[in-house]
């Protein structure tokens, strides 16, 4: 690898496109490459580069045959955080360090002003058209924690409708009761229902802010490492 | 309205390329495979520049000195390494993985 290849490299991941490094473990070629695009000192042939494709879209990084080795570069994981509350404070940063893309949505501008953070983006807008432009997916997970029905209940909406891997809500057992009877009401099914996890964070008896966003990226690590287990 | 706040996050690329830019020699380490139980998966890469600084790791701490040792030579030498590491390995009695798993990490040089 060159410096030139090394700076295109981080150019792509800076822009969130899917792409890879092959490597020729025995000359020391490399070529970076995404779906369309393949620059670089190494030659693929058109099997080899059809297997690497087909790395990149499952990101799977590993050797192709005993010389060639794909490293795959997927875009961050993300995580949205409704309520730029005491909780989103240590949950954002958290959630960062561990390597996603954090976006913290609240539509109270004192609330989003004071949730800035390294590593974090905040959104004052409304839940809702928050989550039509974060448009969340698979590699998405959507936790909310304001407690407030006009606030969380929107997104949870939205969450449900997408693929994300993950959906949480803070609350206790009372309140998640209550919210479950109002999203029914909206015509989500009961499996629908089943993929909020409320109340929500691994049960470690947690208490302060802290302690809570601990239980929260414990759980969000533990059902998107699940699926790969 | 969106503001984000991108501080460099831990990323040894981003290391790599620092240092290259500013002149000075320095090499990727990434883990290329692993059997049995590893610290660190596939793909994992460590930066190591002419005067032994590094970032990110490949293992547990088990093995990096010997991996920044190499990735100095390589740097000497200007050509690649494929290093292996594991309970297999005559070296481990000096070098392991206490785990009892066997990696292999490759070297290169990123030329400027």
């Amino acid at each position: 690898m060159n410096l030139q290849l090394l700076r295109t490299l981080q150019q792509w991941r800076a822009q969130k496109r899917p792409c890879a490094m092959v490597t020729n473990l025995t000359s020391g070629a490399s070529v970076l490459m995404d779906e369309n695009a393949a620059i670089g000192d190494l030659a693929l042939s058109a099997e080899h580069l059809r297997t690497a494709r087909a790395r990149i879209a499952a990101d799977q990084s590993g050797t192709i045959d005993s010389e060639l080795f794909i490293r795959v570069y997927a875009p961050p994981l993300r995580m949205i955080i409704v309520g730029a509350v005491h909780i989103a404070s240590a949950l954002a940063p958290m959630a960062a360090m561990a390597g996603f893309d954090v976006t913290v949505v609240d539509p109270r501008e004192t609330f989003a002003r004071s949730g800035q953070m390294a590593g974090v983006s905040s959104m004052v807008a409304w839940p809702d058209e928050a989550m039509s432009d974060l448009k969340p997916d698979a590699r998405t997970a959507v936790v909310t924690l304001t407690h407030d029905p006009k606030l969380d209940d929107p997104a949870l909406a939205s969450a449900l409708r997408s693929s994300a891997f993950y959906v949480g809500a803070l609350g206790s057992r009372k309140t998640h009761a209550k919210r479950i009877e109002r999203l029914k009401a909206e015509g989500f099914s009961e499996a629908d229902l089943a993929r909020i996890h409320g109340p929500v964070g691994l049960d470690i008896n947690a208490l302060t802010p802290a302690e809570i966003a601990v239980s929260i990226v414990a759980q969000v690590i533990d059902v998107l490492r699940a699926e790969a287990a | 309205m969106t503001t984000t706040f991108d501080e460099r996050r831990d990323d040894p690329l981003a290391d790599l390329e620092r240092w290259i830019a500013q002149g000075q020699k320095a090499a990727l380490a990434t883990v290329v495979a692993t059997w049995g139980s590893s610290p660190r998966p596939v793909g994992s890469h460590m930066a190591v520049n002419e005067t032994g600084d590094f970032t990110g790791s490949v293992s547990g701490g088990c093995i990096e000195g010997a991996v920044i040792k190499a990735a100095r030579e390589s740097l000497a030498a200007g050509r690649t390494a494929l290093l292996e590491f594991g309970v297999s390995n005559e070296m481990a009695w000096e070098v392991g993985l206490a785990c009892g798993g066997r990696i292999q990490v490759f070297v290169e040089p990123v030329s400027s």
